[in-house]
């Protein structure tokens, strides 16, 4: 059908194709001449940013698959294989890693983007449910991927979100362990997740094309919120736009590039880096920034729903009701008013009568439960999400952009500031007053989009609207969108949470800041304490000998190192283990069999292998330097456990290892004095070099990605200018 | 004249500007590419594995073992005085792969014909290994396959393969013991 009023190509290539399958004129229709609006501001490029970061997920994610190894026993080893052995492979996993945060950051932005212009509005209404699909599987799809690594976070943030379902009534059991395949977060689960993790950004992709094809059927929203009149009010979208995306993702690029060369674990959490281990939960089990907000809601439900509670809720879900019906009469405040307090004074009874033990008042049949807290959680943070869906069917106001509506655009300022509220609620401890805040941001948000949006859409009067796009051209992101930057980066920052040992004092490394590198004669240097004190108990089982020519040993002097080691092979012909000299590829031995034979040798506490020891602690270096300076007399009082020692920064205070340097302890071979505050130095280097042995090559290639990206923005932006030299904008 | 140099002059700053950006976008576009491709070279830990240890001692004479090396079987076989002989004295011209037999085992170990068990046809495994199997026309080893013979240096002698056996990389650590690779 489209070949009737299709208009010929030069090129006969292109020509013979498009004849047969409009393809080209597909192309250049809705990317090429597709009348866009003239005025877009820079967040107009979240949409294309987006865009790309799902490329770069899913061509990262498909080079990590054919690395990874979704078993129990392999997964852990494999990621660590990707990060250490594969060529390139670190690079492409933090790319992912930090690709999905970004995405996350990016997809925010175009929400909060479409919130503020109104573009959720009549015609977009469904546009922008495609776009809350689109949100709802990329969270399963970056919770599912979370899980991969098999580490702590990745085997509890299942096990804690998967028991959700188990709020279900009656056959929340059973749903969970149809989720689980098993009693428990296991094998079976690993495996689902990860082919559900592969498939769950193609579905995206569909709904994406979606998405996108909705867009081109109503045209773009823009700052002003008005439909463009007349070709006066649009451009074609390539040039002017394609180049516009181009520099702005070009800047985002370097922005990403930080975090991927510079922090690529800044986001992350440090028990990331500890394999999953089902019978120990990590005491700080939080979420990823993207999903607190999330959280905060979920935890914030600590009360069960009593009668009165229930009737407080229903009490005000009637009185908002009117605010619904008969939109074009005035609202008669009053009942509306009184109903409403009456239903929060109930509330507030039924949620004191809760609060400590049911002390401070009480009141009669506050015992009958109609629904658990557990369940009210589950369903609020369900809620939060569907609230956002029905947000085109929430607000009726004509004029959509927040520019023209003073009243809707300070509310929605405050609900922004709220969502970041509860992102930080979301990161903290479940204690008061941090539980109160929580309740109360959640009950604004709810608020929201339940009350204060409607009420804006009957009340709200608008500011005059200019009568085209043409006449009013003006662009004022900037502000906002650096809103939102410090908004995540707060978020990021408060995602730490407290410990009760104090923070060690942070150390000078030689490893610091974009341009540190490690010190290679330190290295050697802890490499021979790391030998001659803590191999006694502590496996390296990560680090090959061959990796040892990091540390500026010849390959001769690798193999001589080796050959010192013995190592177990086998079966021989015979059908025997048997040991041998060790050889360059092979790994540091185990010190025990297994990690009972190490628990029994040590008192039961095991000493955990060191290989990943420095990624896997909050504070990295600077912890190990402190535990091993960290001894002290224990202070009167203190109640010390029999075979136990004290340090001042292990968490609690009691270690079962003894202090395991002593001055002079070790003869460096450089004639270095050899003191527990050098050695302690040195040995955190070496352990350092054994966690992220690619550090010094990933900074060094940052530096030339950065330069490259500035430079790439600065043409880009060149051209952009040049392109839209002669359109007022 | 000079008001129609200057448009011209422009354009051709213009086209520099967007040459310039076309190659940049082209460079990062490679380089991210070439990191891409090179995930699917062999690891670092893959390359580290390439080279195993043979125990000689319990193969006696007219035997041969399998042994697994990069993945691949390796063919360890003890030749008996009799097809040493016969893989010395034939006429390089019948060859369709010619070399001799010195070329493909080691001085002072003769008896010992070290080759990777891979039929350079297609990439099946020969058989001739245990006494039972067939070991072709020419008493070394016969692909199933499409039908190749190998004598007893490993030589392609009659079929569709094109090249002899590979004779991997080793050397002899002792009379008793090989590192292959």
């Amino acid at each position: 059908m489209a070949n009737k009023n299709r208009e010929p190509f030069d090129n006969p290539v292109i020509e013979w194709v498009d004849s047969r399958l409009p393809v080209f004129t597909l192309m250049n229709k809705e990317y090429g001449v597709f009348p866009t609006p003239r005025n877009f501001n820079y967040f107009w490029n979240f949409g294309a940013l987006a865009m790309v970061f799902l490329v770069l997920m899913i061509l990262t994610g498909v080079f990590l698959a054919m690395n990874y190894a979704a078993n129990e026993n392999l997964a852990f080893d494999s990621v660590e294989r990707i990060m250490r052995d594969v060529n390139f492979g670190w690079l492409l996993r933090y790319m992912h890693m930090n690709g999905a945060h970004f995405f996350f950051a990016v997809v925010y932005i175009h929400i909060f983007r479409g919130m503020y212009y109104g573009s959720y509005k009549k015609p977009r209404e469904l546009l922008w449910l495609l776009g809350i699909l689109i949100f709802v599987l990329m969270m399963a799809t970056a919770f599912m991927g979370y899980t991969l690594p098999w580490s702590q976070m990745s085997g509890w943030g299942a096990t804690v979100i998967t028991s959700l379902f188990s709020a279900v009534p009656f056959v929340g059991e059973s749903l969970v362990q149809l989720l689980w395949g098993g009693f428990s977060v296991d094998n079976p689960t690993l495996n689902r997740f990860y082919a559900l993790h592969y498939l769950f950004p193609f579905l995206i992709v569909g709904v994406v094309f979606l998405h996108v094809w909705a867009l081109h059927v109503t045209g773009s929203n823009n700052p002003l919120g008005i439909e463009p009149k007349s070709s006066k009010d649009t451009l074609p979208f390539h040039p002017y736009y394609t180049m516009k995306d181009l520099f702005g993702v070009s800047v985002v690029l370097i922005i990403y590039s930080f975090f991927v060369f510079f922090a690529p674990n800044s986001l992350g959490h440090s028990d990331h880096y500890v394999p999953f281990n089902q019978l120990v939960t990590p005491p700080h089990i939080v979420p990823e920034w993207y999903f607190l907000m999330f959280y905060a809601i979920l935890r914030a439900i600590t009360f069960d729903f009593n009668i009165y509670i229930t009737a407080g809720l229903i009490a005000m879900g009637a009185a908002i009701v009117p605010l619904y019906l008969n939109r074009e009469k005035q609202l008669n405040f009053p009942p509306i008013i009184g109903i409403g307090v009456i239903g929060l004074v109930l509330f507030i009874l039924g949620f004191i009568s809760q609060e400590a033990g049911g002390k401070l008042i009480y009141m009669p049949f506050a015992e009958f439960k109609l629904m658990s807290a557990k369940l009210g959680g589950v369903l609020a943070m369900g809620g939060a999400i569907a609230a956002a869906a029905l947000m085109p069917w929430l607000d009726w106001h004509p004029v959509r952009s927040a520019r023209f509506r003073p009243l809707y655009r300070f509310f929605l300022i405050v609900f922004l500031i709220d969502c970041v509220i509860l992102g930080i609620m979301g990161a903290k401890v479940a204690e008061q007053p941090w539980v109160i805040i929580s309740q109360l941001a959640t009950g604004y948000y709810f608020a929201f989009f339940f009350v204060i949006v409607p009420l804006l859409s009957r009340i709200e009067r608008a500011k005059p609207l200019p009568t085209s796009i043409y006449e009013a051209v003006v662009k004022k992101a900037a502000v906002v969108l650096l809103v939102g930057v410090i908004a995540v980066s707060g978020m990021a920052s408060s995602a730490s949470a407290a410990e009760e040992a104090p923070e060690p004092p942070h150390q000078e490394w030689s490893f610091d800041g974009m341009f540190g590198t490690y010190d290679k004669a330190s290295k050697q240097r802890g490499f021979q304490v790391y030998r001659e004190v803590c191999a006694a108990c502590h496996g390296l089982e990560r680090i090959s000998f061959r990796n040892l020519e990091d540390l500026g040993y010849s390959e001769a002097q690798v193999k001589a190192i080796a050959a010192e080691a013995m190592v177990e092979d086998g079966p021989n012909d015979e059908g025997d283990m048997f040991t041998r000299t060790g050889r360059a590829s092979d790994h540091f031995p185990s010190p025990y069999a297994n990690d009972q034979a190490a628990r029994y040798a040590n008192n039961g506490a095991l000493p955990p292998d060191l290989s990943l020891i420095v990624k896997a602690r909050h504070h990295g270096a600077d912890y190990i330097h402190a535990i091993l300076t960290g001894y002290e007399p224990a202070p009167a009082g203190f109640q010390l456990n029999p075979g136990m020692h004290y340090n001042k920064y292990f968490g609690g205070h009691q270690i079962g290892m003894p202090q395991p340097l002593m001055d002079g302890q070790v003869a460096y071979a450089d004639g270095t004095k050899s003191s527990v505050e050098q050695m302690s130095h040195d040995v955190s280097t070496f352990l350092a070099w054994a966690s992220e042995p690619h550090q010094d090559e990933r900074k060094r290639m940052g530096l030339k990605v950065i330069l490259f990206l500035c430079f790439m923005s600065v043409i880009m932006y060149k051209v952009k200018k040049k392109i839209w030299k002669d359109v007022e904008h | 004249m000079a008001d129609e140099t200057k448009p011209s002059k422009q354009q051709s700053k213009r086209d520099f500007l967007y040459l310039t950006a076309a190659a940049t976008g082209a460079i990062g576009a490679a380089s991210l590419g070439w990191a891409f491709i090179d995930t699917l070279n062999p690891a670092a830990d893959t390359l580290a594995l390439s080279s195993t240890e043979v125990n000689l001692t319990p193969i006696e004479e007219g035997q041969a073992i399998t042994v697994m090396w990069r993945g691949k079987p390796v063919f360890v076989r003890r030749r008996t005085a009799q097809e040493i002989e016969k893989a010395e004295n034939v006429d390089m011209s019948l060859l369709r792969d010619p070399a001799t037999d010195d070329t493909r085992t080691q001085e002072g170990h003769r008896e010992w014909l070290i080759v990777v068990g891979i039929c350079t046809h297609l990439g099946c495994v020969p058989l001739g290994q245990k006494p039972s199997e067939v070991r072709g026309d020419y008493d070394g080893w016969f692909c199933p396959c499409h039908g190749s013979h190998y004598d007893t240096s490993g030589r392609i002698r009659k079929g569709p393969a094109p090249k002899n056996l590979l004779v991997p990389e080793y050397t002899f650590v002792s009379d008793s013991l090989v590192r292959i690779g």
